[in-house]
């Protein structure tokens, strides 16, 4: 156990994928006095995850091939000698004391439990996204994943999800998990994107300013060319058949509303099935420090952030996917800003609010291009399952509504156990709001004060009260 | 050298050191290794990052194990989750 004063610091960086690597280098170089904590096995987040380091194990650089923009990686990389680091802890809350912030972690290293507590004066949060998704009939097979999980399997340990896989949903994120299966030796039987491909056109503004990022497009589509794998516009997955893992997925084609066409199913055999709508911000510490939050054009519950990345909440900065999903170099800008103004910067370089508002305008633009189709709700029957850790099919709700006892996601909670598992509503907020025809809340429709990651009672135990500190502020 | 294993359900599983218990398991083609608390259904990996809870497992009898985070080590006894995996305690 590290003594009191080596677990004092000026800035503390939870989360350590793009934003948080790159406010952890920015604030020690400013001067401050930096943490760094990460419930991952090493640095990189989801964007850049990298196998946990090993003798004789899954290798950084056999998975190189998978990553982009790695020397931006390896640069901010080179800045952590300087930081302090806590990989393979995870913060499940945040409270304060009189000089600032202390972080309540959960030591997960060598399969352990035992509670930590760091202090510090400023917080930068860059807690990162996960795959959005929505309910469909057979999702809850074995061998239906998130795209995210896919490409995770691979970049972090080596391993093809599946030997026929079909890639599913909307984004510009299917083409890597894409590519990066077929380059890995899956068989790719499609990638099927509900958007239309011209959506972005009218977007020209911010697409031209982003040429690199369309750069990096093309590349995938190339490999996806080359492996002749299909990629169908305006398609979606409507159901997942098998008895005890998927075996065939049926799609539908969709019309420029959005709305499935009559008389187009078409079945495929498959063994995996990634499918992705987008991503949503992990908003849980925000939440329970209180930070303003606002909808943003993807409908994710994200931060008010201002210039400098400071969020509502004195001491408390936010940066990348928190304040808005905009992908790996978007967050490393963000981050950038928010550490070095944490560290006590009085100014942050032109060049890099530029940057920025072009970064925000190119995801904005691509949201605008990508939207959940509408009409998901209708194709459930009463028995899809909507809540995968409570087994809450939708017929619970939709007879919960009918008798007009509920509307919002807490009421609904209470009276059919949506959202009430181990996620708690990670998985399926998003879809219950949408249910219920509310705002998305996040996990924040849910519970008061979402818990970030759950500990045993025995961890929580062994976590001692800081001495002479008041107890946490309301 | 010898690939390290560990047990699944009285099977022996090679894994790579740095990989996760699920991801050695997906990589010899096992799919699922929990049963629902409800229905009983089968499930495995799901968000594979430590979100969703899904791929709950039971490690040197401890249940409720993430399987995509917990990396595997040689000599471990991992078996199959029913419910709650604490039907021990069920009176």
């Amino acid at each position: 156990m590290t003594s009191k004063s080596e677990r004092r610091f000026d800035v503390l960086v939870v989360g350590a994928g793009p934003a948080g690597l790159a406010a952890a280098t920015s604030a020690t170089r400013a001067g401050a006095r930096t943490a760094i904590v990460d419930a991952g096995v090493a640095p990189g987040g989801q964007y850049w995850r990298h196998p946990a380091p090993s003798e004789h194990g899954v290798s950084a650089a056999e998975v190189a091939h998978l990553h982009h923009d790695l020397a931006t990686y390896h640069r901010l990389v080179a800045g952590l000698p300087a930081v302090a680091q806590f990989f393979q802890h995870h913060v499940w809350t945040v409270t304060r004391d009189r000089r600032g912030f202390v972080v309540h972690l959960v030591d997960r290293t060598g399969g352990g439990e035992q509670a930590v507590e760091l202090h510090s004066r400023r917080l930068v949060l860059a807690p990162g996204a996960y795959d959005r998704q929505i309910p469909f009939r057979g999702w809850d097979l074995p061998g239906v994943m998130t795209a995210g999980g896919v490409q995770a399997l691979l970049k972090g340990h080596g391993v093809v999800a599946g030997q026929r896989v079909l890639v599913a949903g909307t984004g510009p994120f299917l083409l890597p998990v894409a590519a990066g299966l077929a380059e890995s030796g899956a068989r790719v039987v499609g990638v099927h994107e509900a958007a239309s491909p011209p959506a972005w056109l009218s977007e020209l503004g911010a697409v031209i300013r982003n040429v690199g990022k369309l750069g990096e497009g093309a590349g995938y589509a190339r490999v996806l060319a080359r492996h002749r794998i299909p990629v169908r516009a305006r398609s979606v997955v409507v159901s997942a058949h098998g008895t005890d893992a998927v075996e065939r997925v049926t799609t539908m084609r969709l019309d420029h509303q959005g709305r499935v066409v009559p008389g187009t199913e078409r079945t495929v055999a498959v063994d995996v099935l990634a499918v992705g709508w987008g991503f949503t911000p992990q908003l849980e510490l925000p939440l329970a420090l209180g930070c303003a939050t606002r909808v943003d054009v993807d409908g994710s519950l994200v931060c008010e952030v201002d210039d400098e990345q400071r969020s509502s909440v004195e001491g408390v900065f936010v940066a990348g996917e928190a304040c808005g999903v905009g992908g790996a170099a978007l967050a490393t800008v963000e981050g950038q800003i928010a550490g070095a103004v944490a560290a006590g910067a009085s100014s942050v370089a032109p060049r890099l609010r530029r940057s920025r508002a072009a970064l925000r305008r190119f995801a904005q633009a691509m949201h605008r291009s990508h939207p959940v189709p509408p009409g998901w709700v209708d194709r459930l029957s009463d028995d899809t399952t909507v809540c995968r850790c409570e087994e809450v099919p939708f017929g619970a709700l939709r007879s919960m509504q009918q008798d007009l006892v509920g509307h919002d996601g807490r009421s609904a909670k209470m009276l059919t156990r949506v959202g009430m598992g181990y996620c708690q509503a990670r998985t399926c907020g998003y879809a219950v709001s949408c249910i219920l025809g509310q705002e998305p809340s996040g996990t924040s429709g849910f519970a008061e004060r979402p818990v970030s990651s759950p500990l045993t009672l025995g961890a929580l135990a062994t976590s001692c009260p800081t001495e002479n500190d008041p107890p946490p502020a309301e | 050298m010898s690939q390290p294993h560990f047990s699944f359900d009285g099977s022996q599983i090679p894994f790579r050191p740095g990989q996760s218990v699920g991801a050695a398991l997906t990589a010899v083609g096992v799919r699922s290794w929990r049963s629902t608390r409800g229905a009983g259904r089968p499930r495995g990996l799901f968000c594979g990052i430590g979100v969703c809870f899904d791929c709950l497992i039971v490690v040197d009898g401890r249940p409720n194990e993430r399987a995509c985070l917990r990396l595997a080590e040689p000599g471990m006894e991992v078996s199959t989750q029913e419910g709650t995996g604490h039907g021990d305690l069920e009176v």
